[in-house]
């Protein structure tokens, strides 16, 4: 299982994938520079990211924790997301999303 | 100018550094702290105040704002000094071998061993992504009040949706010329009785109120003329301000501690794990900000770190006693330290 992750130069990186892990989890795990200041907690707005369009409807949706807190990011989008708050699972194999503003 | 002399200059006011005054104590050494935020707790008071920690070692739980309320409980028979609501700007050995510490409010801190506790960085205002914003800071571009007075008259726009952008948006209206509260949603996380504040002046068309995303910020010179704001699903357009309020929370950069003199890597001090103490001899790094083979980022690591540390310490600071292990259990002497009645 894998995800897909655009870094902040437009490069494109294919990451293996561990069930039960967090996206920021995964990213970090695979050295890509992403900020997650604040380790997962959804307290800080530093792991932002846009999910692919195609994705966006198969992620649960945000809580209002996760919402407020990217009150925190710049250039919010409808696809905004803290990739320490989206949890993977096998149904997201293959889940592509593009590091956002402020996550490095 | 303002000068202290101590044993022990300990940068960073978070948990590890709050532990380090009493290992610190508990040897006879003094400890002033300097910290960035207004209040000590670092990380546990500023980013998860709320948040439960089930990980400290005989705790089963307590949320970051407990943690810290203990640690300052346990710290309190030593006296610690906080300088807060500064940053540790400059650090240079005196001719006498010491280190002093210069913050960026002016504070002179002079002591023979400087312990860097400084987790992920000083807390610095997290700055649009713009461009061109770095030409506009400190003319027509703020993250922070520093004189209301400043601020008399001016059309101001204060982006942000927490306590902080509410709070300055109420407090500078009377005086503002016109004040414009700009936010990505129509929802806060404020305070209440802020929000409420904020709605009734609105109404009042006392203030306004502009639910967009900054885009860009136009002008001359550093001098501010108008943001482009972008709202959800319509045309970006341009909101007419001379001055812009930005308080989008804080983010953690390391800072000044990069200019310390010390080895640094990835922006993280080496230590070594027999005492913690960095390339330079008597600066010591312990907590988050430090790196080792096999370092977890655990607040009970930075705790055990901060005892080895205070062991080597006292050889520097007391270079002519004799370090004696002792146990607060059972020891008397420790325990007139902490103000406790003498061991039956």
């Amino acid at each position: 299982m894998k995800i897909i992750v655009t870094d902040m130069d437009g490069k494109s990186h294919e990451l293996p994938a561990e069930e039960d892990w967090s996206v920021m989890e995964i990213i970090r795990d695979h050295g890509i520079p992403i900020l997650a200041q604040c380790g997962g907690s959804c307290a800080c707005a530093t792991c932002h990211v846009y999910v692919d369009a195609a994705w966006q409807d198969k992620l649960p949706e945000a809580n209002e924790e996760e919402i407020g807190m990217l009150d925190g990011a710049f250039d919010v989008q409808k696809n905004s997301r803290l990739a320490c708050q989206i949890v993977f699972n096998s149904s997201l194999d293959g889940l592509t999303l593009t590091l956002a503003p402020g996550s490095v | 100018m303002e000068k202290h002399h101590t044993d022990v200059i300990i940068v960073g006011a978070g948990p590890v550094g709050l532990f380090a005054v009493f290992e610190l104590g508990l040897y006879d050494m003094k400890a002033h702290l300097v910290d960035i935020l207004d209040k000590p707790g670092g990380q546990c008071a500023e980013l998860y105040p709320e948040k439960p920690i089930y990980d400290i070692p005989a705790i089963p739980v307590c949320t970051g704002a407990e943690l810290v309320a203990r640690l300052m409980e346990q710290i309190k028979p030593f006296h610690p000094t906080f300088h807060l609501g500064q940053m540790a700007e400059k650090l240079e050995k005196t001719p006498e071998g010491k280190w002093q510490l210069t913050t960026d409010a002016g504070t002179v801190l002079e002591a023979p061993v400087v312990v860097i506790a400084a987790g992920g960085g000083s807390f610095m205002p997290k700055k649009p992504p713009l461009k061109n914003i770095e030409a506009f800071e400190g003319q027509s571009v703020f993250y922070a009040v520093r004189k209301r007075e400043n601020f008399r008259g001016k059309n101001i726009v204060v982006a942000g949706g927490g306590d902080s952008a509410l709070d300055w948006a109420l407090n500078l209206q009377p005086l503002a010329g016109r004040i414009t509260l700009l936010h990505r949603r129509d929802d806060f996380r404020a305070a209440p009785d802020s929000v409420g504040k904020m709605r009734e002046m609105v109404a009042e068309k006392k203030m306004d109120l502009v639910i967009a995303q900054l885009l860009d910020v136009k002008g001359d010179g550093g001098q501010l003329s108008s943001l482009v704001v972008k709202p959800e699903g319509a045309e970006a357009y341009d909101v007419a301000c001379d001055t812009l309020l930005a308080f989008y929370g804080l983010t953690m950069k390391l800072g000044p501690v990069a200019n310390f003199g010390l080895n640094l890597h990835e922006n993280l001090i080496p230590v070594n794990t027999a005492d913690f103490e960095s390339s330079e001899a008597r600066i010591f790094a312990i907590g988050d900000i430090n790196a080792y083979p096999g370092k977890l980022k655990l607040i009970l690591s930075g705790f055990h770190e901060a005892a080895l540390m205070a062991k080597k310490a006292f050889a520097y600071v007391y270079p002519d006693r004799k370090y004696r292990f002792q146990y607060t259990t059972s020891s008397s002497d420790l325990q007139n330290k902490l103000g406790l009645e003498k061991a039956a």
